[in-house]
């Protein structure tokens, strides 16, 4: 690689024009703020605690960061009077990786290594967790550093691992899915990729800044008398919520614009549908998230009462809004994972699925109901009580539609021919710990029960199985099914079997005991705890050591059949009838030579004839391609 | 016999056998070591409430292991067996109805039965004005006719406790007279805590400015474990206390000791209010 190809709008530029904006915006706060002479930031204008030039050196970073990328290209040239277009793709090498790129499965490809980097960094914060509680006094880390590494791998999981199956998949596969060449906003698709990569740099930046105090929900006012951490908590979120916004407006614009002719709403593959509602929510649910994180912002920077008591604001007004986003956030995280397990079922048990039309009321009633359950969060917070009924009826009420799911795949299964292949494997687990998952909700939903185990160990185990459960193993599900078709090379099989049975036992070795301890009157996000339960904390650090090992088994299998074994992926490894599997692996440049012309549902197993897409005819005359 | 059956009828008696094994050892074997036990009048509600979804969620857990067991054993491609196609059942409308009907009912129920439970309150905490007050005891009324107050001041990173039914002084011990209605009042003097008293399934959280009222009615004399359930800054892990509940003589005690031995330090405390708010610690920007 010679100077002239790192010069230029890439990744290295972003960098170097990312920490430009940063000192720009952090000396420049610092100037504005002593040359305006308000009294009331006078103090800390000078000093390193100063909240106003944070938050401009973050904003000027990711501005430079994204300038860099060369984002601002193209609206430029607009402006100069350039007409629209969309830049060619580029076709090869490994450069295109390291860059702006509008190619839906370089984007794909560039959310994989990316979200893995964030997961595997915040995988790490959870084993130093497990390692400080292995003794029931602070061992390790002293008690702020401790609740540092919590923020840093709550608010980096739930953040981060927000597009862990939209951003690698849906981006790569969705077009190809609904017969498309492309997202519709290729530009914001690559967009909400490198904010997510900014805002999580920004997250761990935190560390350096005081640390972060609060965990991931960021509780007002602790949020308030936290150190300049905290603002970097503020801006990931906001950052986040922005990426999570424009990546489902995305989302739901391609499906909505992009199908190809044939493709009518009910042919769709059961995996769209998931990534449908995933997007509503996205679309819906993040804005607030914003919101309520500017209010925070103001209220640490200018000086506003949002959440100060004593100034007549609320502290209820940050839960209510956080957790107003907070909880269709949770199913942003479970239900891109209904539409794996199911899409994965049909394909290993040779039957199509089963019940479509339930398994899409599911997902549209879980959308739906999300956003009316929050206060569930709040059953013991004092706010009031009256509308307590209410949201343990809305909550109780989600299991209905979640219930379609498990019904669904209960009839694929039926009488099928099924496969135990590695990805079927995960999708099986899947349907093992949400069932845990959900069941265990339902005390939580049940407010007597709340009573009791609301903050403690139990709910931290409830959300590990729903989320991790639910949406970590239908992750790796994707990986060990899409990966071969998106790199050309198959992953290894026995590897992969080592990974999924020591991640499954090690994974309910670690959670399950999680809830004894909550009934037993474990806190969350303490230091320390009496010491009549070491015993079975030390159990639960052993497993998830034993969770993490088996994250390196996966590793190790990435980086071996990906690098070194090179096993040649075939066009169609799991006789899938889905349309991506029809093109050749990995799937070329241009995606399909013709836009198919869909007959079918991408499900007809053990129907014959039927046929689910033809190429596009070529009208008699017209010479290019169609 | 088995033989003869048809899959749905296997799975089904394995199901019928599975629960109500399941449902009987929760009944015998598992609730008395149901959290929160019985300390108080509330706590035996949770634990109640507890068994009961217990009993329920054992067929369902039942039914969907039971089921998909049955089913990747019986169906499962056998070793070079042919990848060929399964039947196409893309649906069953009579199966989804069934089962749409079910969870609904099931659904329901629980909601009925937890709110029903939650009438009492349940021992969580219910905002300045609660909604569900349960009813006074025989047994309490005839301590007093109005719950005992005791306010729950928390702050980083302790609990304080004051009585004002007692000229409000205040304590650093938590002490609960038994079988009488407590009426606890929880506020913060910073951030967001929260009181949390296992043994007696009370968890009201701590807010600055806010009143957070709870009712529990003691029924075992114990010593209890007091945690802050809120995550409230560097030494959550340590905000931890003890307390105790005793007979209603030795609280008569503990009230006139403490009184006589705090009060002058009483003299200089801030009036009894619900809430009391300290100058907040502003960042200067």
């Amino acid at each position: 690689m010679n100077m002239r190809r790192l010069v230029g709008f890439n990744l290295l530029t972003g960098i170097v024009l990312g920490i430009g904006g940063f000192y720009l915006g952090w000396y420049g706060a610092h100037w504005l703020v002593s040359s305006l002479d308000i009294e009331s930031l006078d103090y800390f204008g000078d000093t390193d605690e100063n909240d106003l030039s944070l938050f401009f050196g973050y904003i000027l970073g990711v501005i430079g960061f994204l300038v860099g990328l060369g984002f601002a290209n193209y609206p430029l040239a607009r402006l100069r009077g350039y007409p629209p277009s969309l830049r060619e793709k580029e076709t090869t090498g490994v450069s295109r990786y390291f860059g702006l790129s509008t190619d839906h499965k370089v984007v794909g490809m560039q959310y994989f290594v990316g979200i893995g980097g964030f997961f595997f960094i915040a995988g790490v914060n959870a084993m130093l967790i497990r390692f400080e509680l292995l003794r029931p006094e602070p061992n390790v880390f002293p008690a702020g550093n401790y609740l540092t590494l919590v923020t840093e791998h709550g608010t980096m999981m739930m953040g981060m691992m927000t597009s862990a199956v939209l951003g690698p998949f849906a981006n790569y596969l969705l077009p190809i899915m609904i017969g498309a060449r492309r997202m519709a906003f290729p530009r914001i698709e690559a967009l909400t990729f490198w904010l997510l990569m900014a805002a999580g740099v920004i997250l761990l930046s935190g560390m350096f800044y005081g640390g972060l105090p609060t965990g991931w929900t960021g509780y007002e006012p602790l949020n308030l008398q936290g150190n300049m951490g905290m603002d970097a908590y503020i801006l990931f979120f906001a950052f986040v919520g922005l990426s999570m916004t424009l990546l489902g407006l995305n989302m739901l614009a391609t499906v909505i614009t992009m199908r190809a002719p044939g493709m009518t709403w009910t042919r769709l593959p059961i995996f769209v549908w998931g990534v449908i509602s995933t997007a509503i929510l996205q679309l819906l649910a993040a804005p607030v998230l914003i919101g309520v994180l500017a209010m925070a912002a103001f209220d640490r920077t200018i000086q506003t009462g949002y959440f100060v008591a004593a100034q007549g604001g609320s502290n209820y007004l940050f839960e209510n809004l956080f957790w107003f986003f907070g909880h269709p956030e949770v199913y942003i995280l479970a239900l891109p994972g209904f539409g794996v397990v199911l899409e994965l079922m049909a394909v290993f048990a040779r039957k199509p699925v089963w019940g479509y039309r339930l398994a899409v009321a599911g997902m549209l009633g879980v959308t739906l109901l999300s956003f009316t359950v929050w206060q569930h969060h709040l059953f013991v917070s004092g706010i009031n009580s009256d509308l307590r009924p209410f949201y343990m009826l809305s909550t109780e009420l989600i299991s209905i539609p979640t219930g379609f799911i498990f019904i669904c795949a209960m009839g694929t299964l039926w009488r099928g021919n099924i496969t135990f292949s590695v990805p079927m494997l995960f999708c099986l687990a899947w349907v093992f710990n949400f069932l845990f998952g959900g069941i265990t909700g339902i005390f939580n939903s049940d407010t007597p029960s709340d009573v009791t185990t609301h903050g403690s160990f139990f709910v931290m185990a409830h959300f590990h199985y729903t989320i991790m459960g639910g949406l970590i193993f239908t992750f790796f599900a994707a990986i060990y099914y899409w990966l071969p078709k998106m790199t050309g090379y198959m992953l290894n099989e026995r590897l992969g079997k080592v990974h999924f049975w020591m991640m499954f036992i090690a994974f309910n070795c670690t959670f399950g005991p999680l809830f004894a301890l909550g009934f037993e009157g474990m806190p969350r996000r303490v230091v320390t705890y009496p010491t009549d339960l070491q015993g079975l904390n030390d159990f639960v650090s052993a497993s998830a050591f034993v969770l993490g090992i088996s994250m390196l088994v996966f590793l190790y299998n990435l980086v071996y059949s990906q690098l070194f074994a090179k096993v040649p992926a075939p066009a169609n490894p799991w006789g899938s009838k889905s349309l991506e599997f029809q093109l050749p692996s990995p799937v070329p440049v241009h995606d399909f030579d013709r836009i198919p012309v869909i007959l079918d549902d991408p499900y007809g197993y053990g129907e014959e004839g039927r046929i689910v897409a033809r190429p596009m005819p070529i009208p008699a005359g017209a010479g290019g391609e169609v | 016999m088995m033989r003869k059956l048809g899959h749905g009828a296997r799975i089904a008696l394995i199901w019928l056998v599975a629960s109500t094994v399941g449902d009987v050892l929760v009944a015998t074997v598992l609730t008395p070591h149901l959290p929160p036990g019985t300390g108080s009048t509330e706590a035996s509600g949770q634990r109640f409430d507890n068994e009961v979804l217990t009993l329920v969620c054992i067929p369902i857990i039942a039914l969907i292991l039971v089921f998909f067991s049955y089913v990747l054993i019986v169906f499962r491609r056998r070793t070079g067996a042919p990848l060929t196609d399964g039947p196409p059942i893309r649906g069953n409308a009579r199966v989804q109805t069934i089962w749409i009907a079910s969870t609904t009912l099931i659904v329901l129920f629980l909601a009925a039965f937890g709110t029903y439970e939650l009438l009492g309150g349940a021992g969580g905490g219910q905002g300045s004005g609660p909604v569900f007050v349960p009813d006074a005891s025989a047994a309490s009324l005839a301590q007093g006719a109005k719950p005992l107050q005791v306010q729950v001041i928390a702050q980083q990173w302790q609990f304080t406790y004051r009585y004002p039914d007692d000229g409000g002084f205040e304590s650093a011990q938590f002490v609960l007279p038994v079988n009488r209605q407590v009426e606890l009042h929880v506020t913060s003097l910073d951030v967001i805590h929260s009181f949390w008293v296992p043994a007696l399934g009370v968890k009201a959280d701590a807010n600055p400015g806010a009143d957070n009222i709870a009712y529990v009615t003691p029924t075992k004399v114990q010593s209890l474990h007091i945690e802050c359930a809120e995550l409230c800054g560097l030494f959550h892990g340590y905000m931890f206390d003890t307390g105790r509940v005793v007979s209603a003589a030795a609280f008569a005690t503990f009230v006139a000791k403490q009184r006589a031995f705090v009060a002058p330090v009483t003299r200089y405390l801030p009036k009894y209010a619900t809430t009391y708010l300290p100058e907040p610690a502003f960042r200067a920007g």
